[in-house]
């Protein structure tokens, strides 16, 4: 049992320590690694700039999605190689958080659906960053249940064969900064609604495109709604068969939990620092036996995530596959986050109401964990969703019942008030 | 990185689940619940000559020196099993305490005699209700003689060997002492499992011979417990996997409203929760064994981290191992409540939950403070 690389690990480490060494933006470091949880890190430069132009670079010196194929724009490196760069790239990952959901969800799709042509003008300037991509799945009437959703797509009746698409999504993150974008559509209400769906992939700036951003919790607006009125797709952006779109939103959805799952904050280092610092009327607040009750509680969360990762990490190391564990990730790391923001603020007594930097604690950093951590329970599967696919996937128990199975779609009733 | 046990440690693995499958069946840990022997005799010998109780004592003391992983592994299976057995005690804590701090003589002495089982061990800290400090230890030592009182002892009624924390004019310092030998009175206690043994054991001039430098004993002991404390959360972790199984295996066979009871989202949601708590516990434990095996100077934290969510992880699993079952969970008849005794009795065996909890960020901060190594 050993932390140790492989000697071909270590080689690649120092490789790519080395270029990362000589090419990260290095003036950005003190504030990327100031970043917590809900705040975001940049003030200094255009985030989006500062974002592309890493990802351009790293991309130009075969660095970008480096687990992909060289000829989509990845440099072909195995799942391990992607853990170690990960590491290395440290504060830097940081810029990446545009590219998380086209890199993370829409790259792998397309990898798995689109035409080859398609694959190989697609891939690479998502890879390089060029262009970004968003998620179009979430509707009013689908989210966890996303197979409710209701935007239609049409055959045009022009002969064209394209696809003409009404209706609207919600919750779309970074739909504003999107070139493209990765669309699930209902093509058939006569059947039941999970055989009645179909995928495409489309240009953002398409005629008949409207997004209006949603202010959120915090204030941001990560996340859009997206409105389409006669919006025009040709039949060969079409990702799988038609009908067949919940097989392939299967393949973002899986990718989607890999992704947000693995890593997550958990914001314990933030609590213990800012324990040993804060000065209470009887001492230091981490000589507190209440306060060191729940530190330890907390750190034996965060521990357990990070060594979880380390389980996994080792399993990629030897080639395997990772175990179910890691599905624990987000569920523990979100719930976790909310209750030590609440803990945080807690010890500011009064003062924790504050929501400023200029006159909070810690500047402000459990505030803004406070009023981001709600999201993290609910984007890309609320807690109550992680727990059914623990339960089911991980520990057999049966599924839900679902009444609305083996309904046609327009029969399913649409609200729980008669 | 391999942060995992070798394909041999898992075969080891394997091979004592199957001779506990067999030996530590469910009638046999009853057996020991509700009769009159305080722990599995047979099952004891059965472990010493299986190579378990010798797992991490050198081959030149009476061991099979294979390491602290392998003891780890063992450890797992025995939670698994629920054994009736004094390991925690013999092997986790005596011997332990013994290859810390032992003379040459002190270890020829009692390592073959703890690896063969001939001999049980025990480490004897507490003397009455409240947290188990420094501070706390009451028993002398003048002249070599021990006076003064330690319960609960665990496995003090069927322990050979006694190593005692006990005040002399240096401070608390540790003494060996023959349990069989003048001035030791002992009594069983009733407790809340009865498959691991206590007793009030009163000493009145016992002989007591030194162990490790004198006014080091709570040092010796911490360090002791960090080790126990990692093999213990081994011990959880079995036992929560096992709680856990139980609880699934119940919830996809009982039926109610129509329906299989694992179908109801309260219970799936319940055993989601307890796969999480029992998944944080096996990494920190992991963690722990990393720490242990190595000998490196995070063991402090690594093994108050094991200890913390083994105990919290085995807590939760065993309590809604009860609840899943419903009325049968309270039953006699039915395991669930070998594990939730065994899941409070361990999580009170080396101090208290809020004990570690406040040793881990005690620990945590130390290392925060001390200068980082060049
Ligand atoms: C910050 C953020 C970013 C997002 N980004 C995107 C994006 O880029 N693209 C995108 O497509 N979507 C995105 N989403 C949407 C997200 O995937 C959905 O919000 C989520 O799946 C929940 O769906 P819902 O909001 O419709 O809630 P609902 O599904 O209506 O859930 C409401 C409540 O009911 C519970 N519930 C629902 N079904 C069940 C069930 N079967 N069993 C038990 N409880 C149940 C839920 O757990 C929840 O507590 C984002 C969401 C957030 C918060």
């Amino acid at each position: 049992m050993n932390f140790d690389d492989t000697p071909q690990e270590a080689q690649f480490r120092a490789e790519v320590r080395a270029w990362i060494q000589a090419n990260a933006p290095k003036h950005l470091e003190a504030e990327l690694s100031q970043a917590t949880f809900g705040n975001s890190a940049l003030k200094s430069e255009d985030p989006i700039v500062a974002a592309k132009a890493w990802q351009k670079k790293k991309a130009e010196a075969g660095w970008a999605c480096l687990h992909w194929p060289k000829e989509y724009g990845g440099r072909g490196a195995t799942p391990i190689e992607r853990v170690i760069w990960g590491q290395e790239e440290g504060v830097y990952g940081g810029l990446g958080g545009l590219f998380i959901i086209g890199h993370g969800m829409c790259g792998p799709t397309l990898m798995a659906w689109a035409s080859e042509d398609h694959k190989r003008a697609l891939l690479p300037p998502l890879a390089s960053g060029e262009h970004v991509w968003c998620q179009l799945f979430s509707e009013p009437a689908g989210g966890s249940d996303l197979a409710g959703l209701r935007t239609r797509a049409e055959p045009a009746n022009d002969g064209t064969g394209d696809w003409i698409i009404r209706g609207q999504k919600i919750w779309t993150s970074g739909a504003q900064n999107s070139d493209y974008g990765i669309l699930i559509t209902r093509t058939d209400p006569n059947v039941p609604k999970h055989k009645g769906l179909t995928m495409f992939w489309l240009d953002m700036k398409s005629p008949g495109i409207e997004i209006r951003p949603i202010k959120q919790v915090n204030g941001q607006s990560g996340f859009n709604e997206v409105f389409f009125t006669d919006v025009r797709i040709p039949d060969a952006q079409r990702l799988g068969a038609v009908g067949q779109g919940w097989q392939v939103s299967l393949t973002t959805l899986m990718n989607e939990r890999l992704s947000i799952g693995s890593g997550m904050p958990t914001g314990f280092p933030d609590l213990f620092n800012y324990c040993l610092e804060l000065e209470t009327a009887d001492g230091p607040a981490i000589d507190d036996p209440m306060v060191r009750s729940r530190l330890a509680q907390f750190a034996v969360k965060a521990s357990g995530l990070k060594y979880t990762g380390m389980r996994a990490i080792s399993a990629l190391s030897k080639g395997e596959t990772p175990g179910p564990e890691n599905s624990i990730g987000k569920l523990v790391a979100g719930a976790s986050m909310q209750e030590l923001a609440m803990f945080a603020l807690d010890l500011q007594g009064q003062a924790g109401v504050i929501n400023d930097p200029e006159h909070s604690d810690a500047a402000m950093k459990f505030q803004a964990m406070l009023l981001r951590s709600p999201a993290t329970r609910v984007e890309g599967g609320t807690d109550e969703i992680l727990r059914n696919i623990i339960a089911e996937r991980v520990l057999g128990l049966p599924g839900d019942i679902r009444v609305d199975k083996d309904v046609p779609f327009k029969d399913i009733p649409t609200s729980g008030r008669s | 990185m391999n942060f995992d046990f070798s394909d041999e440690q898992k075969q080891l693995r394997d091979e004592a689940r199957k001779f506990l499958a067999d030996r530590s069946s469910s009638k046999a840990v009853r057996a020991i619940l509700e009769g009159p022997e305080p722990f599995d005799r047979e099952l004891w010998k059965g472990m010493a000559e299986m190579g378990f109780l010798g797992a991490a004592i050198p081959e030149e003391y009476g061991g099979v020196g294979l390491g602290h992983l392998e003891l780890c592994v063992i450890a797992e299976e025995l939670g698994r099993a629920v054994a009736p057995v004094p390991m925690v005690s013999s092997i986790y804590q005596a011997a332990e305490a013994l290859m810390l701090v032992g003379t040459e003589t002190q270890k020829q002495m009692w390592l073959p005699k703890l690896a063969s089982g001939e001999v049980i061990g025990t480490l004897a800290l507490a003397e009455a209700s409240g947290r188990v400090t420094e501070k706390a230890i009451k028993a002398q030592v003048a002249n070599g003689k021990l006076t003064g009182v330690k319960s609960p002892l665990a496995d003090g009624d069927v322990a050979g060997l006694a190593i005692v924390a006990a005040r002399e004019p240096q401070g608390v310092s540790l003494f060996i002492v023959d349990l069989d030998g003048p001035g030791v009175a002992r009594e069983t206690l009733d407790t809340i499992d009865p498959t691991r043994s206590q007793a009030k054991v009163t000493f009145d001039g016992a002989p007591a011979e030194r162990l490790g430098e004198p006014g080091q004993g709570w040092r010796i002991v911490s360090d002791v417990l960090d080790r126990a404390a990692v093999l213990i959360a081994f011990e959880q972790v079995g036992g929560s996997d096992r709680a856990l199984e139980m609880a699934r295996d119940y919830a996809l066979e009982r039926m109610a409203f129509g329906r299989q009871i694992g179908s109801f989202q309260a219970i799936k949601h319940m055993l989601a929760d307890m796969y999480v708590a029992a998944t944080l516990a096996r990494s920190n434990a992991y963690y722990g064994a990393w720490a242990l095996s190595t000998g490196s100077s995070e063991l402090p934290v690594a093994a108050a981290t094991a200890r913390v969510s083994g105990t919290q992880a085995y807590q939760h699993c065993a309590k809604n191992n009860i609840q899943v079952h419903g009325g049968m969970g309270f039953t006699w008849a039915f395991d669930c409540h070998l594990f939730y005794r065994r899941a409070n009795g361990l999580a009170l065996a080396i101090g208290s939950q809020t004990t570690w909890e406040d040793l881990l960020i005690e620990r945590m901060r130390r290392r925060n403070d001390a200068p980082v190594a060049a």
